[in-house]
């Protein structure tokens, strides 16, 4: 009988080796967020809970936590429930493709970046569900927001994601890590990275584009209702996607688990060690892009969207294809 | 032996079938369309199920991400006043029973002659020997641009007109609306729009 369920207890056993170390980057996300911008406007940031501060994402957690759940009574409370769990649950669920080394790696199925593009395009669910369910103004205009937001620039994205799947030949996450043996992506395809970027920044809900929860507005958005663990399951939801987003544009763009240059001490270093470091500099530069910009204005925001990068994303995938025809580099020919 | 795929299909059929159900017979139309979603999910899990992973997640990103987004988000806006609706929907009873009686007799029709080629399940499994060794998302690409590319382009064109069309009837041009131009905010020059003035202390300009 143990037989039959030792490959999904292996399977949870990896899955816990991937979150574990996932909730402490998140949890340490946001004291590095706090410290970074208390750096650049010249403050200290959190210094009193353990050394440096370091025990401050703890400190917040167990505050959260011990608070009290607040359910609207008008509100539709299974609904209600749901949008933060699903958030939270696809934040995490969408970890079962990264492939973190040469052979590290949960699920290595062929589709893999489809699979990124489908559990990120379903994030809006979680947020438009808790504008609805929470029957409150604020909240669903927040909602409204972000769905508009989040559909307009997954269209980029998908643009730029096809652009590179061109110049791998495969959907295959491991084997677009390995097409950029020689040259990082972001080198021929800089343009569509800084759209990649950018589109990130509208697909997290992140300065300058956190119009869903504009505080001078509408107060905070779309969790205004949600207290305790319910708003907890959010925040480290859209952590977690920040950090899952930086784990795309480093596999698409920055060449994954590839060191920069091949030889020696780079080669000493091990690839998981190399991602860790890639996925840390497009987090900083999440949090170096909060502390710069001012937030956008919503129909700038939707002009950007539409008129801007969808058109020169699409011009790209075109350019690509006849590039990659006309000097009959297409993979797999 | 537990044969996994066979309880996994039960219970993605199940699911699906039980959330069409819900769709249609839910209360709130709000619940129904995330039944619907619920459904297109376990429809993606049959296609996995088929190993046709390339279609669970085109339909997962397209309907889900995309389609029903925009349900949910009418449906959200509509605030549809139940009793009302059910008031107004008795007066269909009689056509529309009538209507779903022929559609269940043709089912039925066409269940009682349907034949069943006897090396069908050989086709479903190895669909065809020219693409054994590639990946789904291969052969779908090498029969989609070869065999099928005129009615692949036709379906893209059709696609296109659709989506010309409900430009064209949604777009109105409103007269006094104050636009953002931004080419005349870039080449606004320092001169046109900066004056500096020397002021003398204790006057105003």
């Amino acid at each position: 009988m143990i037989e039959a369920f030792l490959p999904i207890l292996t399977v949870v056993g990896y899955a816990l080796l991937v979150l574990v170390p996932l909730l402490l980057a998140v949890a340490y996300l946001t004291y590095a967020e706090r410290k970074v911008i208390a750096a650049m406007q010249l403050r200290i940031g959190p210094n009193v809970v353990g050394w440096f501060g370091l025990l401050q994402p703890f400190a917040d957690g167990l505050k959260l936590l011990h608070k009290e759940t607040i359910i609207p009574s008008r509100s539709n409370s299974i609904i209600f429930l749901l949008a933060p769990l699903l958030t939270f649950g696809l934040s995490l669920s969408a970890w079962a493709v990264i492939p973190f080394g040469p052979d590290l790696v949960i699920g290595n199925i062929n589709v893999g970046v489809l699979y990124l593009f489908a559990i990120s395009s379903l994030g809006v669910y979680g947020i438009i569900i808790a504008g609805w369910a929470s029957n409150s103004r604020y909240a669903f205009l927040g909602a409204l927001r972000s769905a508009a937001q989040m559909i307009s620039y997954e269209v980029s994205i998908g643009l730029v994601i096809i652009a590179i799947l061109l110049s791998v030949g495969s959907l295959n996450l491991m084997q677009i890590v390995e097409a950029q043996q020689t040259v990082w992506f972001v080198i021929p395809h800089l343009p569509i990275a800084i759209i990649f970027m950018v589109s990130a920044l509208a697909e997290t809900n992140r300065a300058p584009f956190d119009l869903p929860e504009a505080e001078a507005e509408l107060v905070s958005g779309y969790n205004v209702e949600y207290s305790s663990m319910t708003f907890a399951l959010f925040f480290l939801g859209e952590y977690a996607n920040m950090i899952l987003m930086s784990a795309m544009g480093s596999i698409l763009f920055l060449g994954g688990w590839l060191p920069p240059f091949h030889i020696i001490p780079f080669t000493w270093v091990p690839g998981i060690v190399w991602f860790a470091l890639k996925i840390s500099l497009l987090l900083f530069i999440f949090v170096w892009v909060r502390a710069t910009l001012p937030r956008y204005r919503y129909d700038q925001l939707m002009r950007l969207g539409w008129k801007v990068f969808l058109p020169f994303s699409l011009i790209w995938v075109v350019l690509t294809a006849a590039v990659l025809m006309g000097l009959h580099l297409l993979p797999g020919q | 032996m537990i044969d996994t795929t066979a309880i996994l299909f039960y219970v993605f059929s199940g699911i699906l079938l039980g959330s069409a159900m819900m769709v249609v017979t839910a209360r709130n139309t709000v619940h129904s369309v995330l039944f619907l979603i619920l459904a297109f999910f376990n429809a993606a899990g049959l296609f996995v199920l088929a190993q046709a992973e390339f279609l669970a997640m085109i339909l997962v990103i397209v309907y889900v991400g995309a389609v029903a987004v925009l349900f949910l988000f009418v449906v959200m806006m509509l605030d549809v006043q139940l009793s009302q609706l059910r008031r107004s929907a008795k007066g269909y009873t009689l056509i529309g029973s009538l209507v779903g009686s022929v559609l269940a007799i043709e089912l039925i029709f066409l269940m009682l002659n349907w034949k069943i080629s006897s090396n069908a399940p050989d086709l479903t499994t190895t669909p065809l020997s020219l693409y054994q060794g590639m990946s789904n998302t291969e052969a779908l690409g090498n029969l989609l641009y070869t065999h099928y590319a005129l009615a692949f382009q036709g379906a893209g064109l059709i696609l296109l007109i659709a989506m010309i069309g409900a430009i064209a009837l949604t777009l109105r041009h409103r007269e006094g609306v104050r636009k953002q131009i931004v080419g005349d905010q870039l080449s606004r020059q320092a001169k046109e729009s900066l004056r500096l003035v020397d002021i003398p202390s204790r006057s105003g300009t």
